[in-house]
């Protein structure tokens, strides 16, 4: 069997979170009773127009600028025209011809860079739903902004659509102009897939994958495609260009229209709305909104001295990694306030969603003054691990957990001390170390931390013992 | 001539006639004509009599009175109500009851504009004749054998024949201009985006423009002045409040009036002469006439087709029984049923327009036709711009001849399509436009006068057609009965 490789290209729905709907005032909030977020406009009623919400030709303009896209100056809404029964107007206002943004790209860890050929925003249609053995439409969607994220057929295998699905998720997180909860739908891709046997330089017919709107589906969907392909291929037939669909229950996808059934969408300018202008001045004013997006926090946080998994941990949040840039501000070692972040709060959450809302309830003002008390040696890391969960479950400061003997350190004289009482008090354990039983260290180095209160440096306490062990 | 509305204003000012008293004639004169006119498909009596009680109310409290408060008018079909039904005369929208008001009908209430009702019209205003609506067409006043002409023929029926003060239609092709023409009324097309077309039900939307058809210019200028002004609902609508009413009487300070010859290819001789007079007077009113040509308007026909056709495909394809108007009864699944409700709820004509816009529009003929007619578009518009560069004021024909006999648009579709040669140029452009009566044929059918002026020019044109009215009111208005002149 020869060698395939896989080629796909993503089309990625992503709702927009503006308060109100592309063309009415009605609210986008997710769920909500059937058919109560609608008003004439957005459920299309005969005689209503459309009037475009600035807001999210600023979001998109937003997206194109966080993924490194030309804005378009001038661009202009079209009518999709087809006739389906959750789109209330037989047409939905998308962009042809002249999208908001073009030629962007997304670089992946490797390096690699995933084109991006074009942004555009458009409205959601409404969603039927299946009850009773009939089926109703719910227009609460209809209307609610998107923005889809076409690329150029750049993947080479399913690892990296999922990084790069994943690395849009958190810009578009990061930027704001979308939540992106994928289980909620305002994440969705379209997959177009083919196959070639690998060193080929020519494309091979491909399929498309309709709305997939989980990882898994999507890793499962693509492997299973990737198989029907090459298989196809190897036994002699050809793939047929058409449109197919993941199906969960039997774990394959299916035909849903082929390319003679393909829709004739007519595209034309949409007549009820005038064409999109955008200044200079409006893109540089959005582009200093831009906050530090996640590829430059990874780069300043490796040149920290923050380790990749910590790095890594960090970025996923927005929220997180400003909390961690507020508290690292000024100490010499910030790594230290990331392994609290990291170790100590995030393991607080069980949900991505959780660590998302980031609901804390000390500041980073806290955390940083107690890095600061670790940084001088004031406090050592136990005692600090220890305060900060009480910090964490209190709101508290870092002082109100620590004695001022706890703070007050030990000098080292009076560790020395310390040691040879401890020393004196298990000449047995002595006795078996200088024996060549090392094992013995861990019990005197222990013995030292409780008759300290933990507030000892235990390497420094170790290093010391050996000193005085071997001295005898 | 002081027009109706500002002389049934006074009498109501003066109260020499309640507000309740007026409706109720006008309701009277309804039941008693409107089976000849078949002008209005809805009479709203008792809405009528309520705002008219309120009125009345104002009146007895001394309170002022706003320029249309009080006046009898009605509503094109197409211009969304709040619970009265509102069906674009079509099968598909049977029961259909808007949930909110047009911007247009808001403004009107605030006024206290008496709603008669719901007028005539060509099935989602697509025709010549007022035929094609599911209610049958609308008979021209002047002689019932005739049609009122279309698509907003129900509105000129009902005032022409005096069961309406003034009508709000709408013209996509002419629909306000040639019924206008046909039953001897002055109908203006305001400029594209003057008068918001929030509410007005589409049939194209990059050519649909609401206006008012009256029996004089000043009742033409009062409404306008009423109706135009920048919504925010509409983000086409670009228009701005302009008092024209008061400044009417003034004299443009020059005037040159463009003859373009090719609005006169295959007029009527009678059509003809009556324009050639209209010149005439006002060259004797001291204007300055113009000969010029302008070929661009031989690709008008072609163009406005298209594009209208176009643009209904798309936004008539919401009709589909899902959710409101008409549903076919029997069906297997979803499919069939759209497609019965839309092959029963739809007419012939709204069906062949719908056919040929999805045509134009689809792949592998959209560069050929569609594409082409936005291009030939903008040769329309450059030729009206270096048009305008020469005169202040079009005058044309508005249709190459008089009023149709009844049956004659379903004999010959394309012959019809023809007819709004003189019309659609103006839609394309998007630019003002009016017509007024400028004399009668031998049958004594009133002949139509087209004035057309630049964009946003409304006011140059209704003080040029003022002018005219001023001169002619004996001549061209000697047929016409007036509503109001049993109450002067």
């Amino acid at each position: 069997m020869r060698e395939y490789e896989l080629v796909a290209g993503l089309e990625t729905h992503v709702e927009l979170s503006t308060k109100t709907k592309i063309f009415c005032g009605c609210t986008t909030e997710f769920g909500g009773a059937p058919n109560t977020h609608c008003c004439p406009i957005c459920i299309g009623l005969p005689g209503v127009l459309p009037k475009l919400n600035r807001q999210v030709v600023r979001y998109g303009i937003l997206a194109g600028l966080a993924t490194n896209c030309k804005i378009n100056p001038v661009s202009k809404m079209d009518r999709k025209n087809y006739v389906y029964p959750d789109l209330p107007k037989a047409y939905q206002v998308s962009q042809y011809d002249k999208p908001l943004c073009l030629d962007g790209a997304i670089e992946l860890d490797s390096g690699k860079k995933i084109r991006l050929t074009r942004i555009h925003i458009e409205e959601d249609a409404g969603k039927l739903v299946h009850e009773r053995g009939d089926t109703f439409v719910d227009y609460n969607r209809g209307g609610v902004p998107l923005i889809e994220v076409v690329t150029e057929p750049d993947f080479r295998s399913i690892e990296e659509v999922k990084e790069y699905v994943e690395k849009l998720q958190l810009l578009m997180k990061y930027i704001g102009v979308s939540d992106c909860k994928m289980q909620e739908g305002s994440l969705r891709c379209d997959v177009n897939i083919s196959v070639r046997p690998k060193g080929s330089d020519t494309f091979g017919t491909r399929t498309e994958i309709k709305n997939m709107n989980s990882f898994t589906f999507m890793t499962k969907a693509l492997e299973y495609e990737f198989e029907r392909q090459v298989d196809l291929l190897e036994n002699g037939e050809q793939v047929i260009q058409e449109t197919r669909r993941y199906n969960d229950a039997t774990g394959e996808t299916e035909s849903m229209r082929s390319k003679e059934d393909a829709h004739d969408y007519r595209y034309f300018k949409e007549p009820d709305l005038v064409t999109i202008r955008t200044s200079e001045e409006e893109i540089e004013e959005l582009r200093a909104m831009l906050p530090e997006l996640p590829d430059q926090k990874r780069a300043r946080y490796l040149e920290m001295g923050i380790n990749e998994g910590d790095t890594a941990a960090l970025i996923r949040s927005r929220r997180a990694a400003e909390f961690f840039d507020e508290a690292a501000k000024g100490l010499k070692m910030p790594k230290t306030a990331a392994a609290f972040i990291v170790g100590q709060m995030f393991s607080r959450y069980s949900t991505e969603e959780q660590r998302d809302a980031w609901e804390v309830s000390i500041t980073p003002t806290q955390l940083h003054e107690l890095c600061e008390l670790v940084e001088s040696g004031k406090c050592n890391r136990n005692l600090a691990k220890t305060a900060f969960d009480k910090m964490l479950d209190t709101g508290k400061s870092a002082t109100e957990f620590l004695s001022a003997s706890d703070l007050a350190g030990i000098s080292d004289e009076q560790l020395c001390e310390i040691c040879q009482k401890v020393m004196n008090q298990n000449s047995d354990a002595v006795q078996s170390y200088r024996n060549g039983k090392e094992s013995v260290l861990k019990a005197l180095v222990g013995a030292v931390m409780r008759e300290t209160r933990g507030r000892a440096d235990a390497s420094k306490a170790t290093g010391l013992l050996i000193d005085m062990l071997k001295k005898e | 001539m002081s027009g109706m509305i500002k002389t049934i204003g006074g009498l109501l000012r003066q109260k020499k006639v309640s507000c309740a008293e007026l409706t109720q004639a006008y309701l009277d004169g309804i039941a008693k004509d409107n089976s000849t006119l078949n002008a209005y498909v809805r009479v709203t009596a008792d809405r009528a009599l309520e705002t008219a009680g309120a009125v009345d109310r104002k009146i007895a409290a001394g309170e002022p009175l706003s320029l249309l408060e009080g006046i009898p008018m009605t509503l094109k079909d197409n211009i969304s109500t709040r619970g009265i039904e509102t069906t674009c005369c079509s099968r598909i929208l049977k029961g259909y009851t808007p949930i909110y008001d047009a911007t247009v009908w808001q403004t009107l209430q605030k006024q206290n504009a008496v709603l008669l009702g719901k007028t005539n019209m060509d099935e989602f205003a697509m025709g010549s004749s007022c035929e094609t609506s599911c209610f049958g067409g609308a008979a021209n006043p002047f002689d019932t054998g005739h049609v009122a002409g279309g698509s907003s023929g129900g509105g000129a029926s009902a005032v022409g024949g005096n069961l309406a003060v003034y009508a709000l239609g709408s013209d996509t092709g002419g629909s306000i201009r040639q019924p206008a023409g046909f039953c001897g009324l002055v109908g203006l097309k305001p400029t594209y985006g003057a008068v918001s077309r929030f509410g007005l039900i589409a049939y194209a939307s990059s050519l649909d423009q609401i206006g008012p058809i009256c029996k004089t210019v000043s009742d033409a200028a009062a409404v306008f002045e009423t109706i135009s002004d920048r919504d925010p609902m509409d983000s086409t609508s670009v228009g701005r409040k302009e008092s024209v009413l008061a400044q009417l009487e003034q004299k443009p300070d020059s005037l040159t009036i463009g003859v373009v010859k090719e609005y006169f290819h295959g007029v009527e001789p009678q059509v003809e002469t009556a324009l050639q007079e209209a010149v005439r007077t006002y060259e004797k009113l001291g204007a300055k006439i113009v000969e010029l040509s302008m070929p661009a308007i031989s690709y008008a026909l072609p163009v406005y087709y298209i594009l209208a056709c176009a643009e209904a495909s798309s936004n008539l394809g919401r009709y589909d029984g899902i959710r409101y108007g008409y549903r076919a009864e029997h069906y297997n699944s979803i499919h069939e049923m759209i497609c019965k409700t839309r092959s029963e709820g739809f007419g012939p004509e709204v069906q062949r327009r719908i056919l040929l816009g999805s045509y134009v529009l689809s792949a592998g003929y959209y560069d050929a036709y569609y594409k082409k007619a936005q291009n030939l578009r903008g040769a329309v518009i450059r030729g009206f711009e270096e048009t305008f560069a020469q005169c202040d004021v079009i005058l044309a024909p508005t249709v190459p001849m008089t009023a149709f006999p009844k049956g004659f648009a379903e004999q010959d579709q394309v012959q019809t399509y023809q007819t709004d040669i003189c019309t659609v140029p103006v839609n394309i452009a998007g630019i003002p436009a009016l017509s007024m009566p400028c004399g009668y044929d031998r049958k004594g059918l009133p002949i139509g006068m087209q004035l057309i002026a630049n964009r946003f020019e409304e006011k140059k044109l209704l003080q040029t057609a003022f002018l005219f009215e001023q001169e002619m009111a004996g001549e061209i208005y000697r047929k016409t009965e007036w509503g109001c002149r049993q109450y002067a």
